[in-house]
This record gives C-alpha cells, sequence and structure tokens, in this order.
C-alpha cells in the first residue's frame, strides 16, 4: 500500500511517500492510521488534534470509516488551502 | 469545459478570449482571479509556495467543474490553478464559466471558487517575517460549501 503524506503532515512525518505492507487487522482508515502512529509519533500528535487530519483513497476524499486494502494509494494531508 | 494545474503564472486576458472564442452564443463570461495578497495575519509576505497533490489535483477539479456543468446551462468553463512559488500579486487561480444569460455565468463562478477552495489539493505555505507559515483552512469556506449544499437540497459530502 502506498501512503503519501503532503504539507505539513510530509514535514512532521519526515517523509512525502513510503511503501507499506497492510497488517491483517487494518480495515478502515481509522484503523490505518492508528497503525502508521506507531511509526510515526508526529503522525500520532496530529491525529490526537481532531479533525485536523484528512484523508483520501484512490485520489477521493473520504471519511475515516471508508475501508482500505492493500494495493490503495492513500493520502493523508491537513485541510485544504487553495483557491 | 478545462481544467488545468500548472506552475507557469497565466494572462487572464487571453484565458477568456480562448474560452468564448467560436461561440456567439454566450452571452456572457463571469469570472474570478485570486492572487497573491502582500499582507497575511498582520505580517509581510516576501513569497507564497502552493504544494499539491498531483493526480488528484486534476480529478478534484473535474469533479467540482463536472458538478457546475450538472447544475447550471454553461457553454463553456475553464479553472486554472498554479502550484508552486509566486510574488505578491501574481495570479494562483482563474475561474471562469460562461453562458447565455449572466445568472447561470455569475453563480457557477461563485460555486466554483467556493467549492475548489475546500476539496481542490493544494496547501499554501507563506514566507514572509519571521519564516514559514501553513495557511490554516477556514472554516467561513466550509460554510460556504454547505451553503451551497443547502440551496440544492444535495447532500454533504
Amino acid at each position: 500500500m502506498k501512503i503519501l503524506y503532503f504539507a505539513w503532515l510530509r514535514q512532521r512525518t519526515g517523509t512525502s511517500a513510503e511503501t507499506i505492507e497492510l497488517p491483517a487487522d487494518v480495515h478502515t482508515v481509522a484503523e490505518l492510521m492508528e497503525h502508521i502512529g506507531q511509526r510515526h509519533p508526529a503522525f500520532a500528535e496530529a491525529v490526537a488534534a481532531k479533525g485536523i487530519v484528512r484523508c483520501a483513497v484512490n485520489q477521493r476524499h473520504v471519511d475515516r470509516d471508508h475501508p482500505v486494502a492493500n494495493g490503495d494509494e492513500v493520502a493523508f494531508f491537513p485541510p485544504v488551502t487553495g483557491g | 469545459m478545462a481544467v488545468r494545474v500548472q506552475a507557469e503564472p497565466f494572462d487572464v486576458g487571453r484565458e477568456l478570449a480562448r474560452l468564448t472564442a467560436g461561440n456567439t452564443g454566450i452571452g456572457g463570461v463571469a469570472s474570478f482571479t485570486g492572487l497573491v495578497r502582500e499582507f497575511a495575519g498582520g505580517r509581510r509576505l516576501t513569497s507564497m509556495t502552493l504544494e499539491h497533490y498531483p493526480g488528484m489535483t486534476e480529478l478534484e477539479l473535474a469533479r467540482v467543474e463536472a458538478e457546475a456543468l450538472a447544475r447550471w446551462p454553461l457553454d463553456a468553463s475553464l479553472i486554472v490553478h498554479r502550484y508552486g512559488k509566486m510574488l505578491p500579486g501574481e495570479p494562483i487561480v482563474l475561474v471562469a464559466t460562461a453562458s447565455a444569460h449572466r445568472h447561470a455565468a455569475l453563480e457557477s463562478c461563485a460555486f466554483l471558487i467556493d467549492w475548489l477552495k475546500t476539496r481542490a489539493t493544494f496547501w499554501k505555505f507563506e514566507e514572509g517575517e519571521g519564516g514559514g507559515l501553513w495557511v490554516e483552512a477556514k472554516e467561513a469556506d466550509d460554510e460556504a460549501t454547505r451553503r451551497w449544499h443547502l440551496a440544492t437540497g444535495g447532500e454533504l459530502v
């Protein structure tokens, strides 16, 4: 599974992209976020601050109960500020 | 109907002329151009850098445009959004819509800029006095999107 990070989440995790093997007990975005928080403590801190981490699965905005599977492209980022 | 994501600046006059060329059924064009403001949060900026999510950004802009086309009778539409480093005064984004009548053009243009602000995967980093800062999202932008949903009875996603 490919994981992407943007903006200050990219800076805090110290990585813009990484490939991980999805653990068998991770089925949703919320569970994936918990798993990634164990790899990157700074990510867990950002998640703890409610609502500031958004997610896309296969380049679509999704909520945290959205399913994830190996082969997905998952991106984490702060609320967007374009325009 | 077009969406472009690019690093280069753009010429608004040329973009609008190209948008309507060859279609004399168009009665009006509405456009919004977003610029880099020199002052933000009480400090002077030297530059702004926009990061984006290549691939998803284009998809999301196309989805927002498709939503506008479904809601209003448009003859033409254009979204141009830049990424990378920009200086105060430079254009960041252009949204333009053309229709036979002004209401469709004006309303869809406002809709497009409101929606892309809450959905298009861009992040602004402002550099200036005291260093660099990531811009925080405004609740007012989410509220603007909510208003469009309520106005049409749509679902908030």
